[in-house]
Formats: C-alpha cells, sequence, structure tokens
C-alpha cells in the first residue's frame, strides 16, 4: 500500500505500524519503548508524528506512531512543527532525571538515548531542580547496573520476563521513583541476561566484563565473527583494542539468533585473553623448548615428509583447518576426532538431512513453528539460544490466535498478551530430565533415552500407521503419544527437535520418524538436531571415521606420526582410549590455542589462531556455513590459523618450491571440488581480494581514535597496519562507508546512530533480513521427492540395573563450553563438578546427597564426585556434570558402575 | 422530588437485606429474571438514557452493547464495579456503598445479567473500611438469600460475586488500570483498542461500571425509562449524586435532579459561603476539572452544559474555592497529588507532573520566574489529551490550565512580589 509522508509517496508493507513503515524507508524518527522483537507499547511517547484525515486536513491529530497501523493513503507527518516539539519536549523530560555522566558512562558513543536526543535537537536545559538518584544493585559479574541513567522505557523488564521468561527481573514502586531491579542485590538468573546491555537504550545495563578493559565503541576494530560455544552458530562482533578481545556483541542475523545471544555466547570470549593461551610454538624434550617458525618447520620436515601421517580432526575447529589436515594427510588417514559413539550419532543427523526428507530448521524457523516437540536434548543447556527461539514458538502461536479473535495487529504487544494471558501454543518436552523449558510445555514427560525413543516412535506410528512395528508399547506410552499425535496432527508448521547429548541414536531416529510423518505439502514440518561442538556438523559432514578408527590403525600400523588438531581428546573420548593413542605414536604434533592435556603430549606444539586472531567457516547444527573474520591483529606473533600452520606443513611435505599462501576462499574452493557434499560453501563470503568501488571493508569506525598514539611508547612512528591479505576487511579505519555485503559486516553505524539501534539501517525493514539477505550458506537443500528414509527401529524397553548404571551427560548453560569456561566472569558462575542420581537411585546406593560416589566403567576409575538427587531423572540413570572446565571424556551411553567412597 | 438512590438511606445507617427487601429491594431483580432477556435489559437501560456516573459520562447502554453476546462469546464474562473512589473532592460513592449496599449490589446482578456476566467484582477503595465490612457482609447475604451463585432465584443462571479491596492507588479509577490490578499486576492502564467489552479482566469481555450507575438500575428497572428520564431537569435522564465541599456552611452530598443549578446546589443545599468568605472558583466535577467561576454559577449542572462552559460535570463534586485561599497553593495541592499518583508508565505524566508541581512549589516559595509561567503553559499542552497514555495527566492538567487562564493575576504576583501574597 501506499503511505504520504511529509508530502512524499512511499509504498510500504501492510500490517506494519507508522513507526517501523517509516525506519523502513530509511526516515529518522525516534523511539525507546518500542523494539522489533518486542513490538510496541506506547510508554515513552517519543515516536509521535502527525497524522492528517486527509490531504485537505491542515491540522492533522498527534500519534504514536508506534501505535498506529498503517492504511493505504494515509498523511502522515514527521517535520511537522508540533510533532517535532512534542518529541524534543519528551526528551527534554527523559532528561530532566538523566546524569550528565556520558564521559564516564559504558554507554556513552554507542547510546541510544544520545543519538536520540541530538535527533531530537534538544539541547537546553529549562528544569532547575535536583535530579532524583537510585542505589544500584549487585547482579552478579555480567552485567552491571547503573539506576540513576534510567529513563524508564520498561525494555528491560519486557525483555528479560516477557520475551525471556526471567523472573528475577522486575519494575517496582511509581510514578517519577520506578525501579528496575532485583527484590535483593543477586545474580541475574537468566542465561539471557547479557542482551539487557543491548535492549537498554542507555548504560543502566552494561557489560560488565567490557568494564574490566574498557574500549569505547568507536575505538574498536570489529569483524564478523560466529559464536563458537554450541552447535547452533550465532552471529557475533568481536571487538578488539591493543591486541586484546574487549568483548562480543550481538550481529543480528534474521535467520539465526536474531536481536540476542546467550550469555555463554556473550560472555564466553574472555579465553582469547586468558593467561592460558598457547602464543609459542615448542618443539619439545630440547633444552629451549621455544621455537621460531623455521626452526619448527625444518624439525616437522625430518618425519612429515617421508613417515605415515595421521590426522585428527576437530569438532572445533573450521571447515578450513579441518579441510587442511584432510589434504595433509591424505583422505584415507584422516579421522573425526570424537569417539565412535558421538560419531555414528552424527553420521546419522548428517544422513537425514542430506536426504532433505524434511526441512532443516533455522531458530527462525523454530520461532515461527505452532507446535513443537524436543525428543532427548537439554536444549536449555546445550544450545540455549534454540531453548529462547522455542519459548518464542510457544509464546507467538498464543499471540498469533489472540491477534486474530481480538483484532489487533501482533505487534501491539501489551494488548495482545492481556488477551492472551497464559495461553501458549503446543510444546512437549520429552527429556531426561526437567529444565526451565518445562514451565512452557504443554506435556513434559521424563525418562531414560530409549524409553523416549519408544514414546516418540510411537508418536510416529500414528502420524503414519503401518510403517512402524509398536506392537511392544504398551497401553501408557501409546495414550501419552496419542495425546501429542493428535495436536501435531492439527499443526501447520510443527518442528520436531531433538540432539545428540543422549549418544542415542533410537532418539534421533524416533524424533526423525515423526518429522517425516509429520511432513507434507500442507504442513512443512522442519527438523533440528543440536549437536554438540560448533563444528560437529562440519566435521560429520566430511564423513570421515572415528577416532576410535584411528586408535585402530595406529596400533595395527605402528609408527606414526600425529597431527592433532585443535582438539583435547581426554574431553573428546575416554583416556584410556586417548593413552593408548599416544603410546602408539612416534611423533605428536599438535596445533591448538589453550593448553589442556592434550597439548602436553605434544612433542611439537603449534599456537593456533581462536576465532578472533584468525578466519574460518564453521557449519552450525542446521547446517548452515558461516564464515568468522579475523579481528585480532596477529603481527610480529606465531599464532596463526591452524589451516595456515597445515598448508605450510603441506608445502614441506610436497616440496613446493613456489607455494603461495592459501586463502581461505581457495581453501574452501578445493574442499567444494573435493567433496561434494559441500556444493556452495564457498558463497559464505567473497573472495579476498573483493573490493567496492575498489575499497575494502574497514573494521574500524571512522571516528578511531589514538592509531598514532598507541604504540608510541614502543616507537614513535606509527606502525603500518596489519595487512590482512584473507578478507576483504581491513585493519584500518579507510575503506567503504557504505552498507557492506551483511556476511561482512564489521559493525552497525549509521550517520546519527551510534547505539546498536543502526541495525535498522543494515535491514530491508525492521526485524527483517539484513540487505542483501541473512547471511550464511545452508548446505542441506530441501528436495521434493521422499527418498523413503524412515526408522523402524523400536528399542526394547529400558532396564533398570543395579550395577549397570546409564551414563549421561549434564551440561549447563554457562558453564559448560571447553572454551568459555576458560571465561573468569561465566567460571564464577559455574557450578562444581557432580554426580547426579533420582530419589530411587539414591535410596539404592544407601547414600544421602552430598556423599562422595565413584564411577567405574570398564575398569577405569573416575574421580570422586559428591552427589545430588533430581528429583525429575528416572530410574537406572546418572549423569554427570560434563562440559565444565576439566571435565573429561566418558563413555556416555554406555553402562557403569556406581560405588559410595569414603 | 424523586430522590430514589438516597431516599432509604438514613444518614450514619446500613440499610439491611431485610429493610432493602421491604422497600421493594430484588424486586427488579426477580422482575427481569421473570420477563426480560439481557438484550432486552440493556435496551431499557438504553432508553433511559443513563449515562456514566464515574465521571466520563458515557451510555451505559451503549458501553453494554459492545460486549459479545453471541453462542461464540468468550466466557467466564465480567461485571466490575468501580469503587475506587479516589477523585480529591469526590464522596459520593461512600454514601451509597455504606448505605445502601443491597441497592448496589442488585444493580451489579442486574448489569451482570445484562451482559451475561458469569463473575462479578467489587473494586473497593483500600480506605473505605466501614464499607469493606458492609459490602463482605452484604455480598455474603446475597448469597444467603440466593441472589448471587448458582442458580440465582431459580432462573439457571449463575453469578459469583467477590469483593477486592486495592492498595490505595487513583490511577486504579481508571477501569483498564483496574483490570491490571484486579490481575495481580502493576496498576498501569492498558491501550484501547481493544476494549474491556472484548478484552478485559483476565482477556474476557469486562464492563466496569461506576458504584453510582449501577445503583440507578434497580429503579430503572422498576419504574421504566421514560420515568427515569423524567427524573431530570435537562436533557441528560435521572438524578444525581452532587457533592459539595470548601468554605460553604453546610458540605455533603444530594441527590438532585440532573440539572440543578450550580447555584442551587451551592447556595441552597449547602447553604452558601461561610461567613467571611467568598467565592472565587469552582472545581464542578473533582479535582481533575477545570475552574468555573462566580459567572458560571446558573449553569446547569448537567453533562452538555458543564462542557460548554468549558470544564466537565466529572463526578458531579463541587470543590468551592474561596477567595482567601490561594489559587496557585490550591492548584500545587492538586499536582502533588496527581504527580505522585502518575503510575509511571509513559514519559509526559511520569516526568511532566513532578516538574508542574516544582514549579508550583517554587512559586509558593517566591523563587518563581517568568520563564516558569512559559514552562506551566507548555505542559498544559503537552499534557493533553493524546499525548499521554490515559487520562491521568490531561486531567490533572485541567484545574491547571483554567486557573492559569482565571487566576493568572495571582500568578504573576506570586513571582513578582517573590513571596505568595496569600501569607501574611
Amino acid at each position: 500500500m501506499t503511505i504520504h509522508i511529509d508530502n512524499k509517496t512511499y509504498t510500504v508493507k501492510a500490517g506494519k505500524n507508522l513507526l517501523e513503515a517509516c525506519l523502513a524507508q530509511g526516515l529518522d524518527l525516534p523511539y525507546f519503548c518500542w523494539h522489533p522483537a518486542m513490538g510496541s507499547v506506547g510508554a515513552c511517547r517519543q515516536c509521535a508524528v502527525k497524522v492528517y484525515k486527509d490531504e485537505t486536513d491542515t491540522k492533522g491529530r498527534l500519534v504514536m506512531s508506534c501505535m498506529e497501523k498503517v492504511t493505504d493513503g494515509l498523511y502522515l507527518s514527521i517535520d511537522d512543527k508540533i510533532a517535532k516539539a512534542f518529541r524534543e519536549q519528551v526528551i527534554e523530560w527523559l532528561m530532566t532525571n538523566h546524569p550528565h555522566d556520558c564521559p564516564v558512562c559504558d554507554e556513552g558513543g554507542a547510546c541510544h538515548l544520545q543519538d536520540m536526543t541530538v535527533m531530537t535537537g534538544h539541547d537546553y536545559r529549562r528544569y532547575k531542580y535536583k535530579k532524583r538518584t537510585y542505589t544500584n544493585q549487585y547482579l552478579g559479574p555480567l552485567i552491571n547496573h547503573e539506576m540513576n541513567r534510567c529513563i524508564q522505557c520498561y525494555r528491560c523488564v519486557r525483555y528479560y520476563r516477557d520475551y525471556a521468561g526471567g523472573g528475577d527481573l522486575n519494575v517496582f514502586a511509581a510514578h517519577n521513583h520506578i525501579y528496575f531491579g532485583r527484590e535483593k542485590d543477586g545474580v541475574l538468573q537468566s542465561p539471557f541476561s547479557g542482551n539487557l546491555s543491548e535492549v537498554c537504550p542507555t548504560g543502566v545495563f552494561t557489560d560488565k566484563t567490557l568494564k574490566e578493559h574498557y574500549t569505547r565503541k568507536w575505538d574498536l576494530t570489529m569483524a564478523p565473527s560466529v559464536c563458537h560455544h554450541c552447535s547452533v552458530g550465532c552471529n557475533t562482533i568481536a571487538a578488539e583494542r591493543y591486541g586484546e578481545l574487549r568483548c562480543v556483541l550481538n550481529r543480528y542475523n534474521g535467520d539465526v539468533n536474531g536481536y540476542f545471544l546467550c550469555d555463554r555466547g556473550r560472555f564466553g570470549y574472555e579465553f582469547v585473553n586468558s593467561e592460558n593461551r598457547i602464543k609459542q610454538a615448542l618443539i619439545r624434550n630440547r633444552t629451549n623448548e621455544a621455537a621460531k617458525e623455521d626452526e619448527v618447520m625444518a624439525h616437522l620436515q625430518q618425519f612429515i615428509s617421508t613417515g605415515k601421517l595421521i590426522g585428527v580432526g576437530s569438532p572445533r575447529a573450521s571447515m578450513e583447518s579441518n579441510f587442511a589436515l584432510m589434504q595433509l594427510v591424505g583422505k584415507e588417514n584422516f579421522y573425526q576426532g570424537v569417539s565412535e559413539d558421538e560419531a555414528y550419532v552424527n553420521r546419522l543427523v548428517v544422513e537425514m538431512l542430506s536426504s532433505g526428507c524434511v526441512h532443516s530448521a533455522s531458530l527462525k524457523d523454530i520461532e515461527q513453528a505452532d507446535a513443537v516437540v524436543v525428543i532427548g536434548e537439554d536444549i536449555w543447556n546445550t544450545a540455549p539460544m534454540l531453548a529462547l527461539a522455542v519459548r518464542q514458538a510457544v509464546v507467538k502461536t498464543a499471540a498469533a490466535e489472540a491477534s486474530k479473535s481480538v483484532q489487533a495487529p501482533v505487534w501491539l504487544d501489551s494488548a495482545i498478551k492481556e488477551f492472551a494471558q497464559d495461553e501458549k501454543g503446543f510444546l512437549a518436552t520429552l527429556t531426561i530430565t526437567t529444565s526451565p523449558l518445562d514451565d512452557l510445555a504443554t506435556h513434559s514427560w521424563h525418562a531414560a533415552p530409549d524409553e523416549l525413543a519408544r514414546l516418540a516412535f510411537a508418536i510416529a506410528a500414528y502420524l503414519q500407521p503401518g510403517k512402524i512395528d509398536n506392537t511392544d508399547i504398551n497401553e501408557e506410552l501409546l495414550s501419552r503419544a496419542k495425546t501429542i499425535a493428535d495436536v501435531l496432527k492439527k499443526a501447520k508448521n510443527p518442528v520436531v527437535v531433538t540432539g545428540t547429548s543422549c549418544y542415542n541414536d533410537n532418539v534421533i531416529k524416533s524424533a526423525f520418524d515423526i518429522a517425516v510423518a509429520l511432513n507434507t505439502s500442507e504442513r512443512k514440518t522442519a527438523f533440528s538436531c543440536v549437536m554438540r561442538d560448533c563444528n560437529s556438523m562440519g566435521l560429520a559432514m566430511m564423513e570421515a571415521p572415528s577416532f576410535n578408527v584411528a586408535n585402530e590403525a595406529v596400533k595395527k600400523n605402528g609408527h606414526a606420526a600425529a597431527v592433532i588438531l585443535e582438539n583435547d581428546l581426554y574431553r573428546n573420548v575416554t583416556f584410556g582410549v586417548a593413552n593408548d593413542f599416544f603410546n602408539a605414536c612416534d611423533h605428536i604434533v599438535v596445533l591448538d590455542s589453550l593448553h589442556n592435556t592434550t597439548t602436553q603430549k605434544a612433542h611439537v606444539l603449534l599456537p593456533a589462531a581462536t576465532f578472533a586472531d584468525g578466519d574460518g567457516t564453521l557449519v552450525n547444527n542446521e547446517g548452515r556455513a558461516q564464515r568468522f573474520f579475523q579481528v585480532i591483529p596477529n603481527a610480529g606473533s606465531q599464532v596463526q590459523e591452524s589451516w595456515r600452520w597445515l598448508r605450510k606443513m603441506q608445502s614441506l611435505k610436497s616440496h613446493a618450491v613456489n607455494n603461495h599462501a592459501a586463502f581461505p576462499d581457495e581453501l574452501l574452493h578445493e574442499l567444494e571440488t573435493a567433496l561434494p557434499q559441500f556444493k556452495g560453501v564457498t558463497e559464505v563470503s567473497p573472495q579476498h581480494d573483493f573490493t567496492i568501488h575498489g575499497e575494502r571493508i574497514p573494521r574500524e569506525p571512522h571516528r578511531y581514535s589514538g592509531r598514532t598514539a598507541m604504540l608510541a611508547n614502543k616507537n614513535v612512528s606509527e606502525p603500518k597496519p596489519f595487512s590482512d591479505e584473507d578478507s576483504p576487511l581491513s585493519f584500518t579505519m579507510e575503506g567503504y562507508r557504505g552498507v557492506p555485503p551483511p556476511m561482512m559486516t564489521p559493525f552497525f553505524w549509521s550517520p546519527g546512530w551510534n547505539s546498536v539501534q543502526s541495525v535498522n539501517k543494515y535491514q530491508d525493514e525492521p526485524g527483517g533480513a539484513l540487505r542483501g539477505d541473512d547471511s550464511g550458506v545452508q548446505l542441506f537443500k530441501d528436495k521434493q521427492a521422499d527418498n523413503g528414509l524412515f526408522f523402524n527401529d523400536v528399542p526394547g524397553s529400558f532396564v533398570i540395573a543395579k550395577d549397570r548404571w546409564l551414563l549421561l551427560p549434564k551440561y549447563d548453560t554457562l558453564g559448560s563450553g571447553e572454551l568459555s569456561s576458560y571465561s573468569l566472569a561465566l567460571q564464577a558462575l559455574s557450578p562444581d563438578p557432580f554426580i547426579c542420581v533420582s530419589p530411587g537411585g539414591l535410596h539404592v546406593l544407601g547414600v544421602q546427597e552430598g556423599d562422595p560416589l565413584q564411577i567405574t566403567d570398564a575398569g577405569i576409575v573416575y574421580d570422586v564426585l559428591p552427589v545430588k538427587v533430581d528429583k525429575d531423572l528416572c530410574d537406572g540413570v546418572v549423569l554427570i556434570s560434563a562440559g565444565l572446565r576439566g571435565s573429561i571424556g566418558m563413555n556416555w551411553g554406555s553402562r557403569v558402575k556406581l560405588e559410595i567412597r569414603n | 422530588m424523586e430522590q430514589p438512590l438516597t431516599k432509604n438511606i438514613i444518614t450514619g445507617n446500613t440499610l439491611s437485606l431485610k429493610d432493602y427487601e421491604q422497600a421493594g429491594g430484588y424486586a427488579a431483580l426477580r422482575k427481569v429474571l421473570k420477563d426480560n432477556s439481557p438484550q432486552q435489559v440493556q435496551q431499557i437501560v438504553k432508553d433511559s438514557g443513563l449515562k456514566g456516573r464515574g465521571g466520563a459520562g458515557f451510555s451505559t447502554g451503549i458501553k453494554w452493547s459492545f460486549v459479545p453476546m453471541d453462542e461464540n462469546a468468550r466466557h467466564p464474562k465480567y461485571l466490575i464495579c468501580n469503587a475506587d473512589e479516589m477523585e480529591p473532592g469526590t464522596f459520593k460513592d461512600r454514601l451509597l456503598l455504606e448505605g445502601n449496599p443491597h441497592q448496589l449490589l442488585e444493580g451489579m446482578i442486574l448489569a451482570a445479567y445484562a451482559i451475561k456476566a458469569d463473575i462479578s467484582y467489587v473494586f473497593l477503595r483500600w480506605a473505605y473500611r466501614k464499607a469493606a465490612e458492609i459490602m463482605e457482609k452484604s455480598i455474603s447475604d446475597a448469597y444467603a438469600a440466593g441472589y448471587v451463585g448458582k442458580n440465582v432465584l431459580g432462573s439457571g443462571w449463575n453469578l459469583e460475586m467477590y469483593l477486592h479491596t486495592g492498595v490505595g492507588r487513583y490511577i486504579c479509577g481508571e477501569e483498564t488500570a483496574l483490570l491490571n490490578a484486579l490481575e495481580g499486576k502493576r496498576a498501569t492502564p492498558r491501550a484501547k483498542p481493544p476494549f474491556p467489552q472484548v478484552s478485559g479482566l483476565y482477556g474476557k469481555p469486562t464492563i466496569v461500571n461506576n458504584v453510582e450507575t449501577l445503583s440507578c438500575l434497580p429503579h430503572i428497572i422498576n419504574n421504566g425509562a421514560d420515568w427515569f428520564r423524567s427524573l431530570s431537569v435537562s436533557e441528560d435522564s435521572g438524578t444525581k449524586l452532587y457533592g459539595v465541599s470548601g468554605k460553604v456552611k453546610r458540605p455533603g452530598v444530594w441527590e438532585l435532579p440532573l440539572g440543578t443549578t450550580m447555584r442551587e446546589i451551592i447556595e441552597e443545599y449547602a447553604g452558601g459561603m461561610t461567613n467571611g468568605y467568598s467565592l472565587k472558583g469552582v472545581l464542578p466535577g473533582g479535582a481533575s476539572t477545570d475552574f468555573l467561576t462566580e459567572q458560571h454559577l446558573d449553569i446547569k449542572m448537567d453533562y452538555t452544559s458543564v462542557a460548554a462552559a468549558g470544564s466537565r460535570l466529572g463526578t458531579g463534586t463541587i470543590v468551592v474555592m474561596d477567595d482567601k485561599t490561594c489559587p496557585v497553593g490550591f492548584v500545587h495541592n492538586l499536582q502533588h497529588f496527581f504527580a505522585q499518583e502518575s503510575c509511571g508508565w509513559c514519559t509526559p505524566c511520569r516526568e511532566g507532573l513532578p516538574w508542574v508541581e516544582r514549579i508550583l512549589s517554587g512559586l509558593e516559595k517566591g523563587n518563581g520566574s517568568p520563564e516558569d509561567m512559559e514552562l506551566l503553559q507548555m505542559h498544559t499542552q503537552y499534557l493533553g489529551p493524546g499525548n499521554t497514555y490515559c487520562a491521568l495527566a490531561p486531567g490533572a492538567m485541567e484545574p491547571l490550565q483554567s486557573a492559569l487562564k482565571y487566576f493568572r493575576e495571582d500568578f504573576v504576583r506570586h513571582i513578582e512580589e517573590y513571596k505568595c501574597p496569600y501569607e501574611g
């Protein structure tokens, strides 16, 4: 439809509000309380415009643009004198109590309130009285609280409570003494609390970890990045100064994380700055172990060019690095670096998604689902942002219903919520034990993995009779299955979510069956399987054998040299297997970024880049390949991407005379040629020599300061900027100033829009896709034809046995994460390691909560840990805290002995 | 002169269920349950011309007509009595609550029947402790007598009734803020549309009516729409509880035909000004209405006439300001109240009212400046209807804008003399 704004005609999308319509046209209109992901509530009164009855109406009516729907032929004015004066007045009101502390405020220079103040033109203070003040609260190690700056836009509580489902942040008191905080000081309980720092339009809630090494936004060198702390692959902005990673910010991607990140993703970055980083190449067993690069190369040449090489890949290393290793050692000598049990389920997931039978669900697909079934996976702890997407699905389904009934647009947030009340869309959580997601669930059931699979198969059998033999399933399960199946049948966009953390193929197969059985031309069904690491999917897609096969090969053939890529084998496989392997190898070359048990075994240790000091590509659990870019210049340092080390090693092997340094995009080209399943992966980013009008894209904002002085303590001559040949991004403030291609957006900034709110200017429309489409390349293509992939594998009932406990991992939203656990702030919130059993289990063991327990598995005796009781856990299962700092690999999914130790 | 609402009220006494029944109470309920469909009740009330007595003056019958009445209408539907009488200077509902509680309950039951409600609440101002006791007892008596509860008087219709006492927020008198408060949420008003008739308490169809409005209903049913129309002396129907406070000889509240002149109310019923005082201005309908002055005394106290004079009938309770009271101090006191009672949701009200209050306080202390006049004027403009989320701030601006108009000289003297001229 067309509307007229200040006498110009625009074509706008129906169903939007006037504020969205204006912003979508690139017009500047100030706002505070409205948020594209949270809708309109009309509280701040900042976005006032004039609306006219028709073209002859000259008087008009002042309205809040966020609260009014666009209508065809509407006349409105942003520039109207009264509207402008009113907007300026709103700022003056907000400023009556806002402190003049911009110079010492963390938000300064990236503050929406500053931007809006300038936009309205308010500059002279007429309020001559004292400002009101508040006492601030301690909110934990992640978020800083400074209430005096609050302008009462209510975004924080609307985000924290309504959007993210948190309960411990609230609004207190009334009139001009409204207070946003907790009932009393204490750590914010939501694992999505970090988003408060971006949702808050000013400096009330700020990133406390950034405060530890504070830098203004304009002084940051920034690069587009991808979160490395779970398999979801949220898009981030990594920010650097003085060689140190300063913070991680959200990078909008409409298909994946939208406007938000989880706290593990936002605050897990500090491992990059950790003292535990490997910065120096080592050749062990020499007097001076530290080695220069040419020394290392000379040393490696001795056995690389002659001996047999075994390559151990990594689920947390980039595609480029894994592929470079495969090239170095040869396809037949490349192994996955994960246990056979894990590789097995991962292969299954790849088979399912590459079959194209069902759509691989993006987070956006999940958010838009009208029914969700979660089977087996504790997504709250293993893929927090996916859990947040499930929450949106449940809330949005109810909102869509309300919108129809009350004939109000879905963005009219308070009206929709008042109508919908506690109504929720359908969610079934069929998991090992409870999680906060259960609070939203229509149907929760907790049982052992095989029992979950039996229920899920029974559901699939109801949905598609005749293909599954469910004769062995009892009445209780069947009736439960029918209840769920009946709801799913009525859904239009159901999503089935599962994961690999049960180490149980039946769970995944049964979930897949439900998705296939539901999928029809009228009912587009999506399927999502959470995996363990950020590139578990990419590694699995390479179809290499598991580490157990590598171990057998080494034991059989002997005299091998192993090259281990960014992989602490003591975490990924059991230490018995890891020890066997290392004992059998003649030479051990390890590339990694943090010291760990595996790096201690290395004969040659090479310092690998992290996501912040290197380039690469990850494939998330959805099959979406996404590129991350270097942000820390590593001039003069030995730290470099593993793929670069491996390429250099390859040149030793091939004795190539003129081996130029590889570019990441070249590696991806070679990957695409060598492994056709990666077709399209080269599109994750333009080539390294891409320019726009001959200009590269600067990583630094044009206001970057101190360049000539930063290193003056070392040398008064300004050093040449670090030159990055790998990507179209430059380490300077000069270059292309327009909106770059979405995957190469190093920061969001637009004239007059210094804060994160400037993302509006990079989108087709607020909350829509980035201009040029959201980034990432989906490697799994939907196929029309049903290729008949379906499983009829109903497992037998789970058998509880006294000395054969089923061992499964228990992850923690904040504490788990091999790399993120090196962030001090997250470590402070991490639980201590524990063992967990059901109340019945406690009874069988004859122990009390807190008693020390020990696990014995195939002769290996593990550390003694205190026992916790979980009342929702089924009998016969033992959970052990997993993924925490110092956690080790265990035989997940196997049966173990459990004993009390004194 | 007929005084249907108050004829059975003896000051200081409460009419018991038995006495109310003896005076013809609950006959209207019996009648409609026997003879009238809910739609017919709605029609009678629409025909009667009854307008809301809480302040806004919207037709009660039309208000009800927006409640979905078809078979698909969502239940439970709610009928709520707004007894959160907190408008400064207003004390008319208290008389009805304490004096004749069953008249109100019968009115509520009739209204509930008219919209086919399932549950009803009395939302009562916390400070009305005596009324709370009375309502509690009256509701339980009504339950015992079968007027509410399961199968009301054998009609097959069920209606539950509860008393809810607020915690003393002026904003709870705003019907949507009342709904949020009743749901246990912050008493913040809601955006309209959707209106409570469609999405009210717990998102269900809801009607909120004032105590006095509801108390009219039994009489309208008993005597007919035409009778009710004939009660008034103006185009608006019925009687009205008018109150007068201030320096008058006999402050109080009286039920009079709608449209009685202000002069008659003040001079005849309130006995005129106390000796030594003369009338300087009046707020005709509570604290959030525009000042009128002596020149307006002969206007009829009905919705249209008061509006034509530049103010609002509001609650119909007149606050008289005498010549020895400082208008600036008077308005300051009001703004102090309104600033404190702002819910804090929207910026203009939350930040604007305290600013106004401080300016007025400054004027009173002799710290005023000519710029303050501009700022006050600016606020009366920008805190107007539509600019704020609800009607609280626009209401607060009504006495201020009219004071600036009628008593401007007083404001200027405060600034020029660096003190309040009314003090010593």
